[in-house]
C-alpha cells in the first residue's frame, strides 16, 4: 500500500514505523507502512483522498494508536506541533484567549511576547480581541498555525497546512517553513506536493 | 502543582465559554424549574414526602443529563479535544477541569431547584442538601467520562442517556435514601463511597477515552 521512501541514520531517528496498520472497525485505513524519519528531515506524505494521510499524521502526533505494527515517535508530546483539518480553537474565545490557553497548557515561557510575535507575523494582531467565530476559514488556518508554533515544537505534523490560505497566507507559510526547515522535523501531508516539494527530504506515497 | 494549575486553567475556560455562549446553564435552570412546576400539578395533594423526594431526584438527574449532553459540545463540534489531548499536561486534567465546571453548573441549578422544591413540596433539610452535594460529585465524575465517550460517537445524543442513567441508579438510591429516612448516615456513606470509587475509575480511564 505504501512505498517506503524514507531512510535515515538510526541514531537521529525521530519517527520509526514498522508494519504500521490502522483499522476503524472493519475498515482498514493503513496497512504495511514502514518508514524512518531523521531529525530535521521533512517527510512529504502524498496520496489521493481516503488513502490514509490524515490517519498517518494523527498516529504520528499521538492522537491515535496503531491497530498493528510499531510506531515509535521519539519526541515528547509537548514538543509536537499539529495542524489538522480543524483549527482546534474555541469559537467563543478570542484569538488571544485561545493562544493564552494553549500557552498555559504548554507552559510557554514569556507567553505573551511569543503570542504577540506570532499574531503579528501571521497578520492577526488587529483582530486578536475578536472571537474566532467571526474569523474566515483562512484566518482560522493562520490561527491554527500560530497555535501549532506557539511552543516552538521540535516535530511539526501538518495536514494540508495551505488549506484555506489566501496568497498572503500562503506566502507567510512558505516563509515560515523556509525559516524553520533547517531546525525542525516535519511530517506534511498535502494534495499539492509541488508547493512543498523543495523542502522535502523524503516522500511517502500512500495509495 | 502544575497539574492543579492545568485543571484550574481548563475549568476556568469552561466557565468563560458558558458565560459567553450561555447555552447550558439557562437551559438547565429552565428545565429544572419547569419540571418541578409540572410535578407540583401532577402530584396529588395528599402525596407522601417520599413521592415528592423521588420526583426531586428525577428532576435533578435529568437536569444533570441535559448539562452533560452539552459538556463536550465545544470540544466535539470544533475538534478542540485534539488540541487539549496534544498538550503535555496529564490528560486526566481535562476530565477533572470539565468535572469541576459541571459541578459548578449543577450547584447553580440546584441553588434554584432546592428553593423551588421547598416552595412547591415542603421543607429542605440538611440531609437532603448533603445528599445532593454528594450526588453532584458522583454525577460530575461519571457524567464527564461518559460525555467524553459519547462525544466520540456519532450517536452521542442517544448514547449518553443509555450509558449515564444505569450508572446513575446508585446515585438516585443513595440520594432518595438520604432525603427520606430517619437515619441518612448509611445512604450518605454509600454516596461518598460511590463518589470515591467512580472518581478514581474515571480519573484513571479518561486517557483511553480521548485517544483513538
Amino acid at each position: 500500500m505504501a512505498r517506503p521512501g524514507c531512510s535515515a541514520d538510526y541514531s537521529g531517528v525521530v519517527i520509526q514505523a514498522r508494519g504500521l496498520e490502522k483499522r476503524y472497525g472493519d475498515k482498514r485505513v493503513l496497512r504495511g507502512i514502514d518508514f524512518e524519519l531523521a531529525r530535521d528531515a521533512f517527510l512529504l506524505v502524498t496520496g489521493p483522498n481516503g488513502s490514509g494521510k490524515t490517519t498517518l499524521l494523527r498516529l504520528c502526533a499521538g492522537l491515535a494508536a496503531p491497530t498493528a505494527g510499531e510506531l515509535e515517535v521519539r519526541t515528547e508530546r509537548g514538543r509536537i506541533g499539529f495542524v489538522g483539518h480543524e483549527p482546534l480553537v474555541y469559537r467563543e474565545l478570542t484569538a488571544l484567549e485561545n493562544l493564552e490557553l494553549y500557552g498555559r497548557l504548554y507552559r510557554v515561557a514569556e507567553c505573551r511576547e511569543r503570542i504577540g510575535m506570532l499574531l503579528e507575523r501571521f497578520g492577526l494582531w488587529d483582530v486578536r480581541h475578536e472571537r474566532t467565530s467571526s474569523y474566515s476559514r483562512g484566518m482560522l488556518q493562520r490561527l491554527a498555525l500560530c497555535r501549532a508554533l506557539l511552543h516552538e515544537p521540535e516535530l511539526l505534523v501538518l495536514d494540508e497546512p495551505y488549506s484555506g490560505l489566501d496568497d498572503d497566507g500562503t506566502a507567510l507559510l512558505d516563509r515560515e517553513l523556509e525559516e524553520l526547515r533547517p531546525r525542525r522535523t516535519f511530517v506534511v501531508a498535502t494534495h499539492e506536493p509541488t508547493r512543498v516539494e523543495r523542502f522535502a527530504s523524503s516522500r511517502l506515497a500512500l495509495a | 502543582m502544575t497539574y492543579l494549575r492545568d485543571v484550574g486553567v481548563l475549568a476556568r475556560k469552561d466557565l468563560v465559554l458558558e458565560l459567553r455562549a450561555r447555552d447550558t446553564l439557562p437551559a438547565m435552570l429552565l428545565f429544572v424549574v419547569s419540571t418541578l412546576v409540572v410535578f407540583h400539578f401532577v402530584l396529588p395533594g395528599d402525596s407522601s414526602d417520599l413521592a415528592a423526594a423521588g420526583l426531586l431526584w428525577v428532576a435533578l438527574i435529568f437536569t444533570a443529563l441535559l448539562g452533560l449532553s452539552r459538556a463536550f459540545a465545544a470540544e466535539g463540534e470544533q475538534g478542540v479535544i485534539d488540541g487539549l489531548v496534544l498538550a503535555p499536561s496529564d490528560r486526566s486534567a481535562i476530565w477533572l477541569g470539565k468535572a469541576l465546571s459541571i459541578l459548578v453548573f449543577l450547584g447553580l441549578a440546584e441553588l434554584v431547584a432546592l428553593p423551588a422544591f421547598a416552595l412547591f413540596f415542603g421543607a429542605v433539610d440538611g440531609a437532603l442538601v448533603v445528599g445532593v452535594v454528594l450526588a453532584d460529585l458522583g454525577i460530575a465524575a461519571v457524567g464527564t467520562l461518559l460525555a467524553a465517550m459519547a462525544t466520540a460517537s456519532r450517536s452521542r445524543e442517544l448514547l449518553l442517556p443509555l450509558l449515564f442513567l444505569p450508572l446513575a441508579i446508585p446515585i438516585v438510591v443513595g440520594g432518595v435514601g438520604a432525603s427520606v429516612t430517619d437515619d441518612p448516615g448509611r445512604y450518605v456513606g454509600f454516596l461518598a463511597l460511590y463518589d470515591a470509587l467512580f472518581a478514581i475509575i474515571c480519573w484513571a480511564s479518561f486517557e483511553y477515552v480521548v485517544t483513538e
